[in-house]
């Protein structure tokens, strides 16, 4: 699984690192998605599939 | 001489009126008349209040769809925008959840950092205490009560403005006024003062702020002022906004969901019983989902044609998007109408969807948690002190909940 997220789309919802904390964080002066691990193992997967789900932004895409 | 009658206008003639009423003894969910449309197809015509008739969208893919397309313009200036009320005399100003990008996301990304994760679990340990001490006080005082004014409305109200820098003392004067804004059946020149009074409050409070900037998020915008980036008059626009969301929806969400409770008690079992963080946060998403407090819908307009389910939606035509009936879309939620904590519900659109979806969710998130699980563990034997058909709901309000709860223990 290979992620990757559009920090201009992005409109710091959150919701994406709560989903998935060890793939997603947020930028210090904006709340800004930040992407942590671009390609996450599989044990992750299901929770970066519901962070990209939730993302009310559609900022975040997933390449299997 | 035969006309050929266009089966829109047709549509446009029969449309009902909204927003629809709800069935007597059914509270929680959401008009029957809107149940009935979901099951007809994806778009009906609904008539507004001033004789327009925009679209409405029922279905809980197609809202989504429809409010991540940039076709869809949230600009509440522009023609065709399906209104709630009559534009009050002279305007009230808009902030940014009624204009589009880059201007939305240009101001939003001002205000956004306080509502990060990591900054709102950092007020967690803050929120409880506010949550205990109003508890504590609750308990020392008169039995039976309200619930509402001594409990679900200082939770929020005392959280947003330590974290806007408004001095809770001032309460009773932003309360009343933001009540009149949010009610649909004030006159324009009713909710124009409230609005003028809390812009001249917000202003006020902003002058001090840029004198004396401190740490809290009001302070962070008198700073862009000073800096040019931000007008005066936006940043107080900013300031009533956030106050206003910040405490009138978490309100009613603690009110309205310990009702439903109440009404469930297997449910409201759950809560008392656990600690569990995971069923906690499942039983808020649950409950955020069932309530839809927020039952005006998503209201936008058309800026080019969009087909959806084969039809054309035109430029220029307004668009209602209902979340209340997406959260009960059978497509989506089995069961719909079951009140069931332990159902994953995160997936609803309580906060909308888009690049509007509410800004203070993860605050209310978090405020939410921190009340359901700690006001019916720490009063067990709390319950309704009247019966239900006695309690007022607000049926006339942009965001739905009760005006009284009163309770005993």
């Amino acid at each position: 699984m290979k992620v990757t997220v559009d920090q201009d789309k992005c409109v710091a919802s959150g919701q994406c690192v709560v989903a998935a904390m060890e793939v997603f964080d947020q930028r210090d002066e904006d709340g800004i998605v930040v992407l942590l691990t671009p390609e996450p193992p599989a044990e992750q997967a299901e929770d970066v599939r519901h962070a990209a789900a939730v993302c009310p932004a559609l900022a975040i895409e997933i390449q299997d | 001489m035969t006309s050929t009658v266009n089966p829109v206008d047709e549509r446009a003639a029969r449309a009902p009126e909204f927003p629809m009423a709800r069935a007597a003894g059914c509270p929680f969910d959401p008009p029957p008349g809107l149940r009935g449309m979901q099951q007809e197809g994806p778009l009906a015509k609904v008539r507004l209040w001033d004789g327009s008739t925009p679209w409405l969208v029922t279905g809980y893919a197609d809202q989504r769809t429809l409010l991540g397309d940039p076709r869809v313009s949230a600009d509440i200036n522009r023609p065709g925008y399906p209104r709630q009320a009559p534009m009050p005399p002279g305007g009230t100003g808009v902030s940014f959840i009624l204009k589009d990008d880059p201007e939305h996301a240009r101001l939003r990304r001002m205000v956004t950092a306080p509502f990060a994760i990591k900054r709102v679990e950092a007020m967690r340990p803050g929120v409880q205490k506010i949550v205990d001490d109003l508890i504590d006080e609750l308990l020392a005082g008169p039995n039976p009560v309200d619930l509402v004014e001594a409990f679900a409305l200082p939770v929020p109200s005392l959280v947003i403005c330590q974290l806007l820098g408004v001095p809770y003392a001032d309460h009773d004067f932003f309360q009343e006024n933001s009540k009149v804004i949010i009610n649909r059946n004030v006159t324009p020149e009713q909710r124009s003062a409230a609005h003028g009074n809390l812009i001249g409050y917000l202003d006020d409070l902003m002058g001090e702020k840029i004198a004396h900037p401190v740490d809290d998020l009001l302070s962070g915008l008198a700073g862009r002022v000073t800096a040019g980036e931000l007008a005066r008059d936006e940043a107080a626009q900013m300031g009533v906004l956030l106050l206003i969301a910040g405490h009138e929806t978490t309100a009613n969400m603690i009110a309205l969901g310990t009702l439903a409770l109440f009404e469930h008690p297997d449910q409201l079992a759950l809560l008392r019983e656990t600690d569990d963080p995971k069923l906690i946060s499942s039983a808020v998403e649950e409950l955020l989902r069932y309530l839809h407090i927020t039952h005006s819908g998503r209201r936008r307009v058309a800026v080019a044609d969009i087909e959806i389910g084969g039809e054309v939606i035109r430029a220029g035509e307004g668009l209602i998007l209902a979340n209340d009936i997406a959260n009960r879309d059978p497509d989506v939620f089995a069961e719909p109408d079951r009140l069931d904590l332990r159902r994953d519900a995160r997936r609803h659109v309580a906060f909308g969807f888009g690049v509007h979806q509410c800004l203070g969710q993860p605050l209310a998130r978090m405020e939410l948690q921190v009340v359901y699980n700690t006001l019916y563990r720490r009063i067990p034997t709390l319950r309704p002190a009247t019966e239900l058909e006695r309690i007022p709901f607000k049926h006339d309000g942009s965001v739905y909940g009760v005006y009284e709860l009163p309770v005993t223990w």
